[in-house]
């Protein structure tokens, strides 16, 4: 497989994750904000975060009301992680693989791009956003599912998963960084009403609240999320099963010496930890630890597969 | 739909489906019986559903405007163009005759050179050619092939007999037309595919693979493939992709590929890297390889030539072979199929006035308003003048720069092209087309079933080009024995 072929796969795989991930992350923001009331300072500031998107967004907007950020999240191309931009990288990335993933996909994300561009306004406005944000991640899905059941499982899955499973580990992480950076402090104390709240809303922002129920099968508490969404094996997006597969992808490809070393220090590090106790202190450095690690990774696959010079 | 065939008013050309008098021909009444069985609601309809597969398919050519890069879609009339089989077998016959003979003819400029020592074609002609490549002198390609694909245009006069206008040696596009109209019409006429014996013109991709695999420095092995493209922004590059998917092998651009000190071509692959055997550039000669041609060309690739030359890797079409679609040395070809394979040529050639001939510059500096007048080394229909249609402004510039430089320039009569209906709103009215056919050569000869048929959308134009309005129709060569 070409290297640069891999790489642009990659990509896309890792574009398309991430505008699930920021539709996913508006809805539930949205779903939140009606419930909390309007003493609690709760607004739509995190949602820009969580993409380290604060600079950008402030070059182009004054304030972070529900306008502004929805349309920096959905629509605005100044915004490299907004749907729009996402899914139009994605598409980029697509028409140069054209010759390698199965052709319906090229369609289903043609689509995709043209009815986001073209129901731009249904997006912005509050009535139709969820169900239009509800058929992206939809969308999102059928690309994933068509690739999954049609596409041979090559050298260019293993790069698809790879950059999916990396996208999500990385979203993981940063979803919990931003929303929990609140919630931690009050972690000891008894939860009131909408701390509880804002604990489901971390798990739905990941889908994990129903698979969180059947894994725990007490009340929702604040250190039992945090272990759940970082170590629990088998929920799929939850940073250690997104990292095992990233694992078994990189098993599957040559030269995979040095990309599965950083594998197994990431894993280390991540599985080695008492969360509990992080959660008293220190969570946010681990945090900022895992995600430095996953940069390195990256690098590490950059180096491995897509820039093959002569010896 | 109602049609009234003796108002259709094709007066002053061929058409292709509908007589003069107003009468389907033998191979049109299926269709027109099946046209006038639908309402117009029906016909709009599968209108919007071939518009829809097209846009769906993602099916784009790149043009550029003020606003950058835009993606547009190339118009496509429902309509089909039908050619009955027994025509098409002399049509198939004449153009594989064509293109064996301009092998052998490429293949003998840049060795022995025999046509010219026997004075067929003007010495003076050949080292004047703009595409005449001297580094290609003394190289033996594979099979003595060097056009792997011409795309031939032609064209059917008022007269009903076909003639072919240029052949395309260079890198002619259009073929995924070809192959994605046939998809839509598919879709949208299932019932006129049970009606007609349509044949069919989805092989194409793997005889392309079989010719490229052909002539592979190493045949006996499983050959590794390319098709190189200049990237995502040259305005074929969807065909690029739909070619190197539809054959399963690798899409390369320049930095992909590089050559090392064995002077082998390799690629950059995820595995390290991994030997070429055959090269399918759609990328001109002048932007192959930097250390031969263009300096500064990003597209190609640093060696390219070398490893060519050395015979390790095979470049289709082999970096030279733009000599034989020099519109001067067109006027030559059934000369040059007489010198080579002793056969009277198939097809007719469109008459040509030589401007460097005296005579021929004479007649054709008096006649600019009746005559069409071509660069030799333009494609796309570049720096013509249509006599009929010019200024007497136009005239004058065009005349001026014949006498400068007249070797360049050569003159045709006007042609009429033929023309076939064309749903225009609701309704269905004339249209010029032409028809360009793919011609592959490799260990076997394989001319397409039909090829692209492109079509003037606007009323009386001439010019077929998608930049200038032109759009394409699906060509069905239809066999109608027994029937």
């Amino acid at each position: 497989m070409l290297s640069r072929v891999a790489e642009e796969l990659y990509w896309m795989s890792r574009h398309l994750e991430r505008a699930e991930n920021m539709a996913r992350i508006v809805n539930v923001n949205e779903n939140l904000l009606m419930d909390l009331p309007v003493k609690i300072p709760f607004g739509w500031q995190s949602t820009i975060s969580i993409t380290g998107g604060d600079d950008v967004f402030y070059d182009h907007y004054d304030e972070p009301d529900e306008k502004n950020v929805i349309r920096f999240i959905i629509a605005d191309t100044n915004n490299a992680s907004s749907i729009l931009s996402c899914i139009s990288r994605a598409r980029e990335n697509v028409r140069t693989t054209r010759d390698i993933i199965p052709r319906e996909s090229w369609e289903l994300l043609n689509d995709l791009y043209q009815k986001i561009k073209n129901n731009m306004s249904t997006a912005l406005g509050k009535r139709g956003r969820n169900a239009f944000l509800n058929s992206i991640i939809g969308d999102v899905h059928r690309i994933t599912g068509l690739l999954a059941g049609t596409m041979s499982q090559d050298e260019g899955y293993c790069f698809l998963r790879l950059g999916r499973n990396l996208e999500r580990a990385d979203m993981t992480t940063r979803i919990i960084d931003v929303r929990s950076a609140n919630l931690i402090a009050e972690l000891e104390n008894e939860l009131t009403p909408f701390g509880n709240i804002q604990w489901v809303s971390v798990l739905k922002s990941l889908t994990a609240y129903q698979m969180y129920r059947q894994y725990s099968k007490t009340r929702v508490k604040g250190a039992l999320v945090l272990k759940f969404l970082l170590q629990c094996e088998e929920f799929p997006r939850s940073f250690s099963h997104c990292i095992n597969e990233v694992k078994k992808c990189l098993e599957e490809l040559p030269n995979n010496d040095e990309p599965l070393r950083e594998i197994a220090s990431l894993q280390r590090l991540n599985t080695n930890t008492d969360i509990g106790k992080l959660a008293k202190s220190g969570f946010h450095d681990h945090i900022d630890l895992l995600q430095a690690q996953l940069a390195s990774l990256h690098n590490c696959i950059d180096k491995s597969y897509f820039l093959t010079e002569l010896d | 739909m109602t049609i009234n065939w003796k108002e259709y008013g094709n007066d002053d050309c061929y058409d292709e489906l509908i007589t003069q008098a107003g009468v389907p021909r033998a191979h049109a009444r299926q269709l027109s019986k099946y046209l006038k069985s639908l309402s117009t609601a029906d016909l709009q309809e599968r209108k919007a559903a071939s518009d829809l597969a097209i846009t769906v398919m993602g099916v784009t050519y790149t043009v550029y405007n003020e606003q950058g890069r835009v993606e547009t879609i190339w118009p496509f009339d429902i309509i089909p163009r039908i050619i009955n089989m027994k025509e098409w077998e002399t049509l198939q016959a004449g153009l594989k005759q064509r293109v064996d003979a301009l092998n052998m003819f490429i293949s003998d400029l840049y060795s022995e050179q025999r046509i010219l020592k026997d004075k067929v074609v003007p010495r003076f002609l050949i080292e004047g050619s703009k595409n005449f490549r001297k580094q290609s002198i003394g190289v033996k390609p594979p099979l003595g092939i060097w056009a792997h694909i011409c795309g031939s245009d032609v064209i059917r006069d008022k007269d009903g007999k076909y003639y072919v206008l240029e052949d395309n040696l260079r890198v002619p596009s259009g073929v995924s037309y070809m192959l994605e109209n046939r998809l839509v019409s598919k879709r949208i006429f299932p019932d006129l595919f049970e009606m007609y014996r349509i044949q069919p013109v989805d092989d194409y991709p793997s005889q392309l693979f079989d010719t490229l695999a052909s002539v592979s420095p190493q045949p006996e092995e499983y050959p590794e493939v390319v098709v190189l493209t200049p990237g995502v922004y040259n305005s074929a590059y969807f065909e690029h992709a739909y070619l190197a998917q539809q054959m399963g092998v690798e899409l390369v651009e320049g930095r992909d590929l590089l050559v090392g000190d064995d002077d082998c071509v390799y690629m950059r692959t995820i595995d390290g890297l991994e030997k070429v055997d055959v090269v399918y550039r759609r990328i001109d000669d002048m932007f192959l390889d930097p250390e031969v041609f263009y300096k500064d060309s990003t597209l190609g690739v640093k060696g390219l030539m070398r490893a060519w030359k050395k015979g390790n890797v095979t470049l289709a079409n082999a970096p030279g072979c733009g000599v034989a679609d020099d519109k001067v040395l067109y006027a030559f070809v059934p000369e040059i199929i007489k010198y080579y394979l002793d056969q009277d040529s198939i097809l007719n050639n469109v008459p040509t006035y030589l401007c460097y001939r005296e005579n021929d510059l004479d007649h054709v500096l008096k006649n600019l308003d009746k005559l069409v007048v071509k660069p030799a080394n333009e494609a796309g229909g570049y720096g013509m003048l249509i006599g009929p249609k010019s200024t007497k402004k136009e005239r004058a510039a065009m005349a001026r720069m014949i006498k400068k430089n007249p070797r360049e320039y050569v003159a045709q009569p006007m042609i009429n092209l033929s023309t076939a209906p064309t749903l225009i709103g609701d309704k269905l009215e004339p249209r010029h087309l032409d028809l360009r056919p793919f011609i592959l050569s490799g260990q076997q000869t394989h001319v397409t079933m039909g090829g692209l048929t492109r079509v003037a959308l606007k009323k009386n134009s001439i010019v077929v080009n998608s930049s200038q309005g032109g759009g394409s129709k699906d060509t069905w060569i239809v066999d109608m024995s027994g029937k």
